[in-house]
């Protein structure tokens, strides 16, 4: 959005493209020839504060960190023993100290990530379609249903162990009196323990999603809208053909940030479950922070955090070729 | 050597090859900080704390006391600030986890507090990660010695001949009961069970009444402590002697296992109890007993309506024990060590230490025997229920790492008491992994 307010304020300034490659000799005292003779810089100029941030705090610790994979790492002992792939072999070899408990933890996150991200694509959508009508208090709806998203995960998690404790909750309480005589355990038993977890993660971020998508919805122009109604569509297929492919850029993106995120999970499960039962709602990210921070045996906290970056790489990659593909079908 | 078989897969001259050379190396190690190796020694603290005359400092004070004994250390180093012109001690509470993550990276960077508190079974780690300093010179200067403390306590601050920790208190579990509960189901309030037949019979008669009177957490908060104590009243122990191998997957282990697990499967505690969710019960008078740290005492106290008392726990197997664990005062290392504040940190522990007393009404029994035996200490009515059990406390045992291989009881406690595998089978499973762990460990800090 913001290249294109850029370009509509480069138009108005009565600039082209062509200016940022102008002719020779164009004097220096004209408008167009001080831009022309920084313009190869600029985009660069424009982009170093960011540049120098994503290398300091991306690019340098993720290079270091594969270093750090392949040392028995330890940042306080002064022998970090060179240990090559041994990191990433344990992983794949079963039976060893944490292969086990690695590839569970990866099911874990991929559970979360299988059951959350449909249900934050398509009800925060709704959301954003009942909050882009115009009704009475309709801002005051919007803040409600991004609320939430302003909580720290403390907050969200503490919250919900104890609306959700088996025993003391509200919401067994609740249920009790509605005629559920059984303690369902919310926390520490399957499946119930997914359902609270994908529950609570879906109540606190889908304001977040829903704010996208009606800015995506407000940038559809609704003539389009109005075209497609005298060309006879019904509501239905007005949402089809004109809602969800002005969406497409927006649910992109969307899409890949809400896995991310998901695969991402830490809190929620940290503080409500604790990984109960067992290990079994432990997540990758739980693991990895449980290694390298409680155990500090980073190297292998390293490994583990490179195999589940590829694996979240793929999954982009694989989203975002999925979009182009229904780009240019 | 493990570290030539390690390495068959890529060597670490291959790797340097493949993205670019020394130069790469010399970056990278670059940015690991100080890699030389750190001193050791600690910078003796010139009359080891026995009094503090040299100009005015500030004194960093690091600790997670984040309960109800968190304003009492502050009442206590206000006290000291007053009585001390020249020495400012500030003081930074974190919850412990964050504690354990935030001061490594703090004294690594030359950041870290002068003092701060510690568990026993976080000392050796710490003191194997140099991370604390030894301080043999503030015992030797403050005249202590074992005889002013219970053995295990002054053995706790030790690791490999060297003391790294002066003893603050001890804090045991106990049996914490609701007066009202008890009274209702008939049973006398004022003589809890304190054997396990006794105790059993008591939960039979609560059950009578419709209350599940032991509510069993299958959290480390305390569902972990009632296990490791049960574990030993029946005669076993969780390593042996020189951790080098669990051994709480032993009868003994399956019989406390089967104990607490039985608690549940009898009706005497509701199945899937939450984290936190006995204490609570406790608090609303829906649970009759719940084996809680002495910790709890003052929060206990803060509800005016609520009739409690408290004993040690019952004798459930053959010998009378019960788990706990002891602050200790710890030195943190410094890159560039402040002779002054090194004198003033140390008189700071040792006038701390001397009023322990005041230290134990937040919940604490006193480190110093000449406080535990004292009247007024006496007269601290629940502190002196917990005091009762002193002579047969249970430590965590202390070993570099251990942390990580206890946290496999808990997981063990989790999957027994909510029954997703038999005890036996659970703690077998749990104690293989600890093993792993424990031997693990002796390679990386050497045993």
């Amino acid at each position: 959005m913001s290249v294109e307010s850029s370009a509509e304020r480069a138009a108005a300034a009565g600039e082209t493209l062509q200016g940022f490659q102008p002719p020779e000799g164009q004097g220096r005292s004209g408008v167009h020839g001080r831009v022309a003779r920084h313009g190869a810089l600029t985009p660069y100029l424009f982009l170093a504060p960011f540049l120098v941030l994503f290398c300091v705090f991306i690019v340098a610790p993720a290079i270091y960190g594969i270093w750090i994979s392949l040392h028995d790492y330890d940042f306080l002992l002064p022998h970090k023993p060179w240990v090559g792939l041994s990191n990433y072999t344990e992983l794949f070899t079963p039976g060893g100290r944490d292969a086990t408990d690695f590839w569970r933890a990866m099911k874990a996150t991929g559970i979360f990530t299988v059951f959350s991200v449909p249900l934050l694509l398509v009800v925060p959508l709704l959301v954003a379609l009942l909050l882009n009508r115009s009704f009475p208090g309709r801002t005051f709806f919007r803040a409600v249903f991004f609320t939430p998203y302003v909580l720290g995960v403390a907050v969200v998690g503490l919250l919900w162990r104890y609306l959700l404790d088996p025993n003391i909750g509200l919401v067994n309480s609740y249920l009790d009196q509605l005629g559920v005589h059984r303690n369902i355990p919310w926390t520490t038993d399957l499946p119930w323990a997914w359902i609270s977890l994908v529950g609570m993660t879906v109540w606190w971020t889908l304001g977040f999603n829903a704010i996208i998508y009606l800015a995506g919805l407000q940038d559809i122009s609704p003539e389009l809208y109005e075209a497609a109604e005298v060309d006879g569509a019904g509501k239905w297929q007005q949402f089809l053909h004109v809602t969800l492919p002005g969406l497409r850029p927006v649910l992109l993106f969307v899409l890949t940030v809400t896995i991310l995120a998901s695969a991402n999970m830490f809190g929620q499960a940290f503080l409500v479950t604790k990984g109960a039962p067992g290990n079994a709602t432990r997540t990758a990210i739980m693991l990895i922070a449980e290694t390298g921070m409680r155990s500090f045996r980073m190297g292998v906290a390293a490994a583990m955090s490179y195999v589940l970056a590829i694996f979240l790489l793929l999954i982009s990659l694989l989203n975002f070729r999925f979009f182009r593909m229904r780009d240019t079908s | 050597m493990p570290d030539l078989d390690r390495s068959l897969f890529l060597s670490r001259r291959h790797f340097l090859a493949l993205t670019g050379g020394a130069g790469a190396a010399a970056l990278l190690a670059a940015c690991g900080g100080t890699s030389g190796p750190p001193t050791a020694q600690a910078p003796s603290g010139g009359n080891g704390g026995t009094k503090y005359t040299g100009p005015n400092v500030s004194v960093a004070f690091w600790n997670g006391f984040t309960g109800g004994d968190q304003a009492y250390i502050k009442k206590m180093v206000d006290d000291f600030n007053k009585a001390t012109p020249n020495v400012k001690v500030t003081m930074n509470v974190y919850q412990w986890a964050d504690f354990f993550q935030k001061v490594p990276a703090a004294v690594a960077s030359g950041n870290g507090p002068d003092v701060g508190a510690m568990h026993v079974d976080d000392i050796p780690t710490n003191a194997a990660r140099n991370i604390i300093v030894p301080i043999d010179d503030v015992a030797a200067a403050l005249k202590l010695s074992e005889s002013d403390f219970s053995p295990i306590v002054w053995q706790g601050g030790v690791y490999k001949g060297k003391r790294y920790g002066i003893p603050l208190d001890t804090h045991p579990l106990g049996m914490y009961y609701n007066k009202a509960v008890l009274q209702k189901a008939g049973l006398d309030p004022d003589k809890p069970p304190q054997t396990g037949d006794d105790y059993l019979a008591a939960l039979e008669q609560l059950k009578g009444k419709g209350i599940q009177g032991h509510w069993m957490s299958p959290f480390p908060f305390t569902g972990t402590f009632q296990f490791e104590s049960l574990l030993w009243q029946f005669g076993g122990d969780l390593f042996d002697k020189d951790v080098t191998k669990a051994t709480f997957d032993s009868d003994a282990g399956v019989q406390a296992m089967t104990w607490l697990r039985n608690l549940v499967t009898k009706g005497y505690s509701p199945a899937n109890v939450g984290q936190d969710a006995d204490y609570i019960a406790l608090k609303n008078g829906k649970n009759a007993f719940n084996w809680n740290g002495i910790w709890q005492i003052n929060d206990l106290a803060s509800i005016k309506t609520l009739q409690w008392g408290v004993a040690p726990i019952p004798k459930v197997g053959t010998q009378n024990a019960v788990w706990a664990n002891s602050h200790q005062f710890v030195i943190m290392r410094q890159n560039q060590p402040d002779q002054n504040k090194q004198e003033a940190a140390r008189y700071f522990i040792n006038w701390i230490s001397q009023r322990s007393l005041e230290w134990a009404k937040s919940g604490k029994i006193p480190a110093r025997k000449s406080v535990l035996e004292s009247a007024e200490f006496k007269a601290l009515a629940p502190e002196a229920q917990f005091a009762k059990q002193i002579d047969y406390v249970h430590f965590p045992p202390q070993a570099p790492g251990i942390g990580d291989a206890l946290a496999m009881v808990d997981q063990a406690l989790n999957n027994a008491i909510l029954g997703k595998a038999d005890p036996a089978k659970a703690l077998s499973a749990a104690a293989g992994q600890a093993t792993k762990i424990v031997q693990d460990n002796q390679k990386k800090y050497g045993s």
